[in-house]
């Protein structure tokens, strides 16, 4: 008895659209890629629980990193007198009149080093600060 | 007349089969540089510049002091730390013009005044005021 042989399906995925959706994949990542030469201090952060995103783009965000040893960075500019930091406040709120200032600080700082930071920037008007902190904490 | 053979059309075409590789290239270049934040924090407004003295009716305001011990004094009532976020809640629901005023030492942990900072934000507090640290 002869079966009859099984016709063969080809199957195949249509990959003609194959680039289109890399390119779109490739302009989102070109898109959301923001370029950024310097990496800060080294911080512990404290833990909080109620922490969210800073509104906007990253963009006007400021980063400000302060380390256990006192050392102050403002994105890639390491401030040697606490009193330099208002006029680099400055300049960024002039260059950029949305700016938000994104403090990282090392948990183990105490609140008179904060505080300084606080009137630098009180100074500079940058009033929008976001205290980072990493999920966690007991409360 | 016919002048010799019409010209040849010549089929010029940049090969494009390649195309997608390229783009796969560019775009792991721009994955592998990406770096999607998920970092957060907690928001502040600090108050302006100068010593501008806001008027606010006592009844409408907190006073709360954290010592370098970590210590929560609320209107001169010494609380537990764990306790801030249900007693502003509290305060909040009572009088919804509620001010808390922040006051830390200078000795005072920054962990501890932001985990006071936290509470307040769970207890739903918007209005926040940072006093000058006694020096």
């Amino acid at each position: 008895m002869k079966f009859q042989k099984k016709s063969k399906v080809i199957v195949s995925i249509p990959t003609a659209s194959l680039p289109d959706i890399i390119f779109m994949l490739l302009i989102f990542f070109m898109v959301a890629t923001v370029f950024r030469q310097y990496s800060g201090l080294k911080v512990e952060l404290p833990t909080a629980t109620k922490i969210q995103k800073i509104p906007g783009s990253k963009r006007h965000v400021v980063t400000i990193w302060a380390d256990r040893n006192h050392s102050v960075v403002v994105d890639d500019i390491a401030i040697k007198k606490m009193s330099n930091l208002r006029s680099i406040m400055y300049q960024k709120l002039v260059n950029d009149p949305q700016v938000q200032v994104a403090l990282k600080i090392d948990k183990h700082n105490k609140m008179g080093f904060v505080n300084k930071i606080h009137q630098e920037l009180r100074k500079g008007g940058t009033l929008k600060v976001h205290y980072f902190a990493t999920p966690g904490g007991e409360f | 007349m016919i002048l010799g053979k019409r010209k040849k059309d010549k089929d010029v075409e940049i090969p494009s089969s390649s195309l997608p590789d390229i783009v796969f290239l560019l775009l792991i270049f721009f994955l592998v540089t990406t770096s999607i934040d998920t970092e957060k924090g907690l928001d502040l407004v600090l108050p302006p510049p100068g010593n501008v003295e806001l008027k606010i009716p006592k009844k409408n305001l907190a006073n709360m002091l954290v010592n370098a011990q970590g210590q929560v004094l609320l209107d001169g009532k010494e609380i537990n730390i764990r306790d801030v976020a249900r007693i502003i809640k509290q305060k909040i629901a009572e009088n919804d013009k509620l001010v808390i005023s922040l006051k830390t030492d200078a000795d005072t942990d920054y962990q501890t005044y932001i985990t006071v900072l936290d509470q307040l934000k769970k207890a739903g507090a918007k209005k926040i005021s940072l006093a000058e640290p006694e020096q």
